[in-house]
């Protein structure tokens, strides 16, 4: 099954939210968290999603759209 | 090679074979080369370095790829090059210039990408590949032409067609119809899906070892010291965080004294996660969407963000952002006083240490050492509203009027 492997970054207003519960019951997609640093202003988390790649995509949009920045877990590969 | 351990996950501190493999499987935590220092102390000294090649290749005891193999157009041993004229402008009595712009294809990606290519012939890659806006498209392109391989360096379409040219002549150049975004997602693709070595993805642990030689070099350039400060451009934090590593390799190894450089973190306004979070106080940079002329500085997702600003913090150092008004200027400043023309990134760091000195970060006598990292020839579309001519006829009566000022009898 296709995965991918990415980073979301919260904005403190969403911190609270259940982001990642809801893309998995939203979107037919397995996410499991490898690392995550969360306080009451900023948080991160690491964790790979694994489904459909179409499905994949359209998660991944629906957290962008909830306001969080979702990368790839390389960073940036498009150098200078 | 006998030095070279494993790859270490900088997170976890999970070890894995030298294989071409970046992350950790189980947390997910960026790999690093870890030697063996023991043995490394036995072989290597001041002098064993000096007899070496004036490249990064006589620094290869703390190299993942042996010498023998090496991939090599000459990168390396670059000037480090006292700047009296620049120092008097600012106040400074000890600034010294570390000019990567002269290496071969006139940036420091020469550095590492003779690293990566080196280590993509040992696993018998027969691809070698990345994706690039600039000065590492250049350094792939000629690498891969000198060891041979099939090179793939991924461009969007719409760069400047200089840029595009630079890395064209090596013959290896794919153009991408598509934004920024589009080629970072077409790469990390095609990095899952072929068995190539993606100098900046499967590659990585052992690419960005390159960078280590900067720090070597200033090391041993400056009399066998580590400076009081480096000013540093910073993208994706790399090019920061190892430098830094290559003085502490050093002092472990007993070649130089433990040092005590400040680590300052040089940032275009236009894309500055790294030197935002350091001060703001936050240890993890947000990412944004890049929007500089710093071209070679535009990361908006810095994969080694969160361990340049800890260094930062670490050493004492600073992180600076600076409006985009001021890179042209810093470009200009240090043409104007020590005859080099710099890339955008390196305005950038010329307009950050004018900060610091102002600011009284950098004192006067401390040794201070600033990067350039790239040459100006590649971006001149920067500095085409900066840069004033005068044209005259062609009579002694004209330039007299024009140039000198002379009244004309």
């Amino acid at each position: 099954m296709p995965f991918r492997r990415v980073k979301f970054t919260f904005k403190t207003e969403r911190i609270q939210s259940p982001v990642i519960y809801e893309l998995g019951h939203k979107f037919d997609v397995v996410t499991n968290i490898r690392r995550a640093d969360i306080d009451s202003e900023n948080g991160w988390v690491v964790l790979e999603i694994e489904g459909a790649v179409d499905e994949i995509e359209r998660g991944l949009e629906w957290v962008r759209e909830q306001g969080s920045d979702v990368n790839s877990l390389d960073g940036d590969i498009l150098a200078g | 090679m006998t030095n070279v351990q494993s790859l270490r996950c900088k997170e976890c501190g999970r070890d894995y074979p030298l294989e071409p493999i970046y992350v950790c499987d189980f947390c997910f935590g960026p790999l690093e080369v870890s030697y063996d220092y023991g043995a490394i102390a036995k072989n290597i000294s001041r002098e064993s370095i000096q007899d070496g090649p004036l490249t990064i290749w006589r620094y290869d005891e703390l190299l993942p790829a042996s010498r023998d193999n090496a991939v090599n157009i000459g990168a390396g041993m670059t000037p480090l090059l006292k700047a009296d004229n620049l120092g008097k402008e600012l106040g400074l009595n000890n600034l010294w210039i570390k000019n990567d712009a002269a290496n071969p294809t006139h940036s420091f990606k020469d550095r590492v990408v003779s690293v990566a290519a080196t280590k993509a012939v040992e696993f018998d890659f027969d691809t070698i590949a990345c994706a690039s806006t600039g000065n590492l498209a250049g350094a792939t392109a000629a690498h891969g032409a000198k060891a041979g391989m099939n090179t793939m360096v991924f461009i969007p379409s719409d760069l400047e067609r200089g840029k595009i040219l630079g890395a064209a002549i090596f013959g290896s150049v794919v153009l991408v119809n598509g934004n920024y975004d589009d080629v970072n997602r077409l790469c990390s693709e095609l990095g899952d899906d072929r068995r190539w070595a993606f100098v900046n993805i499967n590659m990585r642990p052992y690419y960005s070892e390159g960078s280590k030689s900067i720090g070597y070099e200033l090391a041993e350039q400056l009399g066998w010291h580590a400076p009081k400060h480096v000013v540093v451009p910073v993208a994706s934090g790399s090019l920061f965080t190892k430098v830094y590593k290559g003085l502490q390799e050093f002092a472990q190894l007993g070649l130089i004294d433990s040092p005590e450089t400040k680590m300052h973190i040089a940032q275009p306004f236009g894309c500055s996660p790294v030197a935002k979070a350091f001060i703001e106080g936050k240890a993890h940079p947000k990412p944004v969407v890049p929007d500089t002329i710093a071209k070679s500085l535009a990361i908006g997702s810095p994969a080694d963000g969160m361990y340049s600003v800890g260094i930062a913090n670490k050493t004492g150092g600073s992180g600076t952002i600076v409006p985009e008004s001021e890179i042209a200027e810093g470009m200009k400043l240090l043409a104007e006083t020590e005859g080099i023309f710099t890339e955008t990134a390196g305005g950038v760091v010329i307009s950050t240490l004018r900060r610091l000195a102002r600011e009284g970060v950098i004192a006067p006598d401390e040794e201070t050492v600033v990067l350039i990292t790239g040459t100006g020839l590649k971006t001149l579309e920067a500095i085409a509203d900066s840069v004033e001519t005068v044209t005259i006829d062609p009579t002694i009566r004209s330039f007299d009027e024009v140039v000198t000022g002379a009244p004309v009898s």
